[in-house]
């Protein structure tokens, strides 16, 4: 019954989002949208490897710009069509989450954590000594002039996000809601009992870690597109690992909602920060929020609602 | 009771986007008012993040630039407005940023921020409309775009990689005996590999011989082993390709480690700003850097030295360069540029002004400028200068003639070059 | 030649894993000993060394003096710290994921507020040593290195010297491994670990001013040390200060081999790649017991 709700909404969504791109014809609010969009992408899958296993990902930079240099050599190489770039995108991001998967094997918490750092450091390197998708240079990617459908390919843009979006959220409820949710709950309260329970541990992990992959990279995927000029301090750029982290942390890390409503809300905020008077009282008031948030409200926004409503009901 | 708490989390959301959605798509900016209506200039500008120190002062040297408009009547009798943004040093953040400031604050025209990776990602939204798009410091930017309403300030000339290191080895070849070989070294960032594989062509081209070709991350803590392996090779001329924390590095990093090369610079950022100039002293005399303006009899232009009494008022409150004389006169001469544009055209339309601006050829405070059909100088004007006679870390010494010397090209020379690197003083 | 080129590339890479074990020794003790995840501490060591550019550019202060002068500021700082973090997340069991965000939100805070105080343009010191060398043999060594790695080696052999010999080192030393037979000994975990971390953060204040020392200071140059900084706690063994001194010099030599023989810009990578692989092989790290 609720799975089919759901489902509903998801369509409603998808139909929603077609919908938007034949009425609204501000460029600035798919731009905005679009950035919201992949930090849903982002924070859902980070949470899905970091909020039910409880592995802390710091280098959803790394593959994020996976998924970006991924299809930029698609681009190069074949001038592939959008969907297999974004495709190819994920599973190369995928690929990368698998192996730190086995990572997982050897290290435990922070360890895990500092190893995703380095790998991070490591794959920048490798991609500014690497001619051919441009470099420490930097490289141009023209978006088309026009798509069928759409009278931009900004809307373009906008509407596969927001479809990326629900897919990723609709496979974090799966799993949430699904035996595997179940393990990786297991594994995050005590990965040795949960062995010991007969939790198929090394396999649900490297599941959740090439999912986790899979949808950054594909949030990665369309930014040669979004941003037109890719170099790898931008890809790579230390933002996607902090609010991909920060964003589930805020909206709440043990349900589907909590990253969604996160980046939602800190997406939103940081968009406004961005066109309001433009002075770093704005950043300092982020970081106080944040700090205040962990401390105060460490279940997020997502538990503290539940409390809430939970209250009234009771 | 766990079901409607979610469900109406899910619920909230989907409203407030469409909430969002019917705000703006439904009419937002306030309707015209005739000609009170000011003109209203946007862009985005780096005042946080890498950036933000070249950022602040560009912004501060365009303030000036509206004052003084607004103090001669503004344009077309409108009043001028500067809309800005912070684009954080984000390339990402520049898209929203230029959509917002055309679709939500309807400025009238735009103009870029500071730098290539934050002029790119504007490209496309301009193009799109077909918008007149000074660029205030992008390397090539338009080479792929191939847009004809772009216009770039910085005088690095129609093959911008290659004139910007152009007069380093022109200088090189005029030496008497000829220098045989030469050390590239840059760091692994858009401008500085530019730079590095510009250099490589034009030394390619004047017969020298490369013995060392490496690139060093930015964040490089000690530039002494980089120093010391250039020195290993022993080359005649060391073109240096940096930005400023690590031009600081390497020009200390030469003088421990003895690399005294025939002719040491080229594309060094930061040699051009006060702190640098103030702490590095003595120890940059001999180095033969690019600059665009400095304070030489060749190129005092008509308004500079006013613009400047301004702009070092302001500096010293807004805790930006004191010196001013790197970004600041360009930040003002691009938008002097589009203004004189608009006062001859008698409009705001992107295409006439736009027309205007590609024909025509503009006084500024930094001298004559007039664009190629690439929207870059249609002649180079980067400058080598040399810093000569520094004997002190005293600021004073910089506002004056004298320091740092033009020895390229002829047209602005402002004395001679002492050569080898190693005799300078 | 090739000969001199390697002992100076080596002795440069000793002098820079000096002051590498100056950064890291605070990341040792903290997450090392205390299991603390302290990713906030380069940025206190940024912190050190605007202390260090405020009264060189005031008052013509040398930049170690002021590290030192400032060690008892931040020491009591690091006791504030970990007062908010232990009542906020680690009495509470929370510290693993939260506690990380926590000093991920300091690090944000802390930069913004230099950036509003000083903004954003590189700041430097002046020395009378800062730019003259010395010769041992064919190996140059410049002042500017140099004195950061005596500061390093100084401060490293001031900790081991403290954690080895004193009741409260040994406490803290005792701290990670059983706290229960600490309490049983009547001295209190929590106030051991605050002391402790108090500690920790102190080490910045010197480690700063040795910063300024080498090059140019901005707020966000922090970040730049998070990685290699974790790298080298995780090599030295997790707590061990040996190890970590060892271990900062095997990174600056790497880094400064790579640099000079195989090019600059892999010598970033280099050092974290040899992280990874340690990881990969022997986690406890090269020291660990």
């Amino acid at each position: 019954m609720r799975g089919r709700t759901l489902l509903g909404v998801a369509v409603a969504v998808v139909i929603g989002g077609y919908l938007t791109t034949r009425f609204v014809s501000h460029g600035y609010f798919y731009f905005a949208s679009y950035v919201i969009l992949q930090y849903i992408m982002l924070a859902t899958a980070w949470n899905i490897l970091g909020g039910y296993t409880g592995y802390v990902n710091f280098g959803s930079a790394a593959f994020f710009a996976v998924g970006a240099y991924t299809s930029i050599v698609l681009i190069k190489a074949f001038k592939a069509y959008f969907i297999f770039l974004a495709l190819a995108g994920g599973l190369a991001s995928a690929l990368l989450g698998l192996g730190i998967g086995y990572l997982t094997l050897r290290l435990r918490g922070v360890f895990f954590s500092i190893a995703t750092l380095a790998l991070a450091v490591v794959l920048q390197t490798a991609v500014i000594n690497w001619g051919y998708v441009g470099g420490a240079r930097g490289i141009y990617i023209l978006r088309a002039r026009s798509v069928p459908f759409f009278s931009s390919y900004t809307e373009f843009l906008f509407f596969m996000m927001v479809v990326f979006a629900v897919l990723s959220v609709a496979a974090a409820w799966w799993i949430e809601n699904s035996w595997v949710g179940r393990g990786l709950a297991a594994i995050r309260d005590n990965e040795e009992a949960a062995e010991c329970m007969g939790v198929p541990t090394l396999k649900l992990k490297l599941f959740a870690t090439t999912v986790s992959g899979f949808f950054m990279g594909l949030a990665g995927a369309p930014f040669p597109y979004y941003v037109t000029y890719v170099e790898p301090s931008s890809a790579f750029n230390l933002d996607y690992a902090v609010n991909s982290l920060a964003m589930p942390m805020i909206g709440g890390t043990t349900s589907w909602a909590g990253p969604v409503v996160g980046a939602i809300l800190l997406g939103a905020a940081q968009q406004i920060a961005t066109v309001t008077i433009s002075s770093a009282w704005n950043l300092l008031i982020v970081g106080v929020v944040l700090v205040a948030f962990v401390i105060l409200a460490p279940e997020g926004l997502v538990g503290l609602a539940l409390r809430l409503a939970r209250k009234r009901g009771a | 009771m766990k079901r409607t708490g979610r469900f109406w989390i899910g619920g909230w959301m989907l409203t407030a986007w469409l909430a969002a959605a019917a705000l703006l798509s439904g009419p937002w900016a306030p309707p015209a008012q005739a000609a009170e209506k000011p003109i209203k200039i946007g862009f985005g500008m780096a005042l946080t993040g890498g950036l933000a120190a070249n950022g602040k002062a560009a912004l501060l040297s365009m303030q000036i630039w509206a004052e003084d408009v607004n103090a001669k009547g503004g344009l077309l009798g409108r009043k001028v407005d500067l809309v800005v943004y912070d684009d954080q040093t984000k390339p990402a953040s520049v898209p929203a940023i230029y959509t917002k400031l055309l679709d939500v604050d309807k400025v009238d025209f735009v103009v870029s921020g500071y730098g290539t990776n934050l002029i790119a990602p504007a490209m496309p939204i301009v193009m799109e409309r077909g918008l007149v798009f000074m660029g205030l410091f992008g390397l090539a930017v338009n080479e792929k775009f191939k847009y004809p309403g772009y216009f770039q300030i910085m005088p690095a000339g129609p093959e911008p990689a290659l004139d910007w290191t152009r007069g380093f080895f022109e200088i090189a070849a005029q030496q008497k005996p000829k220098p045989q070989t030469v050390a590239l070294v840059g760091a692994d960032a858009e401008f500085a590999i530019n730079a590095v594989a510009g250099a490589r062509e034009n030394a390619k081209k004047m017969g020298l011989k490369i013995v060392y070709d490496k690139t060093y991350p930015p964040a490089t803590v000690d530039y002494t082993p980089i120093a010391r392996a250039i020195k290993a090779t022993n080359p005649d001329v060391v073109f240096v390709g940096s930005y400023p924390p690590d031009s600081v590095g390497m020009v200390q990093a030469a003088h421990e480690v003895g690399l005294k090369p025939k002719l040491f610079g080229g594309g060094m950022v930061g040699l051009q700003y006060a702190a640098f100039l103030t702490k590095l002293g003595p120890k940059l005399n001999g180095i033969v850097n690019y600059d665009f303006w400095v304070p030489e009899p060749t190129l005092n232009f008509p308004g500079i030295e006013a613009f400047l009494k301004k702009y070092q008022v302001k500096a010293a409150k807004a805790g930006v360069d004191p010196l001013g004389h790197y970004l600041p006169p360009w930040s003002y001469a691009y938008l002097e540029v589009l203004g004189q544009a608009v006062t001859a055209t008698k409009s705001t339309d992107q295409k006439k002004v736009a027309g205007y601006i590609r024909s025509h050829e503009f006084t500024t405070i930094i001298g004559k400028v007039k664009f190629g059909s690439n929207g870059e100088w249609a002649t180079s004007r980067v400058l080598q200068i040399q810093f000569q006679g520094i004997k002190d870390s005293k600021l004073d010494q910089f506002h004056r003639p004298g320091k740092r010397i033009v020895v390229y090209p002829e047209q602005w020379k402002s004395g001679k070059i002492q050569y080898p690197y190693s005799s300078a003083k | 030649m090739s000969y001199d080129l390697l002992l100076n590339a080596v002795a440069a890479g000793l002098l820079l894993g000096g002051f590498y074990a100056a950064v890291s020794l605070g990341i040792s003790v903290a997450f090392g000993l205390l299991d603390v995840v302290n990713i906030a501490h380069p940025v206190f060591v940024i912190l050190g060394a605007y202390a260090a550019y405020v009264m060189n550019a005031r008052f013509g202060w040398d930049p170690v003096l002021t590290g030192l002068v400032f060690t008892p500021v931040f020491y009591l700082l690091g006791m504030a710290v970990y007062r908010v973090y232990y009542a906020s997340f680690e009495r509470k069991g929370e510290e693993a994921l939260r506690g990380l965000v926590f000093f991920f939100g300091i690090m944000f805070i802390v930069e913004v507020l230099l950036i509003l105080v000083y903004g954003v343009d590189y700041r430097l010191v002046e020395a009378p040593y800062i730019g003259e060398s010395f010769h041992l043999g064919p190996v140059s060594i410049a002042y500017r290195l140099f004195v950061p790695f005596l500061g390093g080696v100084l401060l490293a052999g001031g900790v081991y010297l403290f954690l080895g010999n004193t009741f409260f080192g040994r406490a803290i030393q005792g701290v990670s491994q059983d706290s229960l037979a600490l309490r049983l000994m009547g001295a209190d975990p929590i106030r051991i670990k605050t002391i402790a971390f108090g500690i920790a953060i102190a080490t910045a204040s010197l480690a700063g001013s040795l910063l300024i020392i080498i090059g140019p200071v901005e707020p966000s140059i922090g970040r730049e040390y998070i990685g290699r900084v974790f790298a080298i706690a995780v090599l030295g063994g997790m707590g061990s200060i040996g190890g970590t001194f060892a271990a900062s010099l095997i990174l600056g030599v790497v880094e400064s081999l790579t640099s000079t023989f195989y090019g600059p810009s892999w010598s970033t990578a280099v050092s974290f790649g040899v992280l990874l692989l340690v990881l990969a092989l022997r986690p406890a790290g090269l020291f660990g017991r």
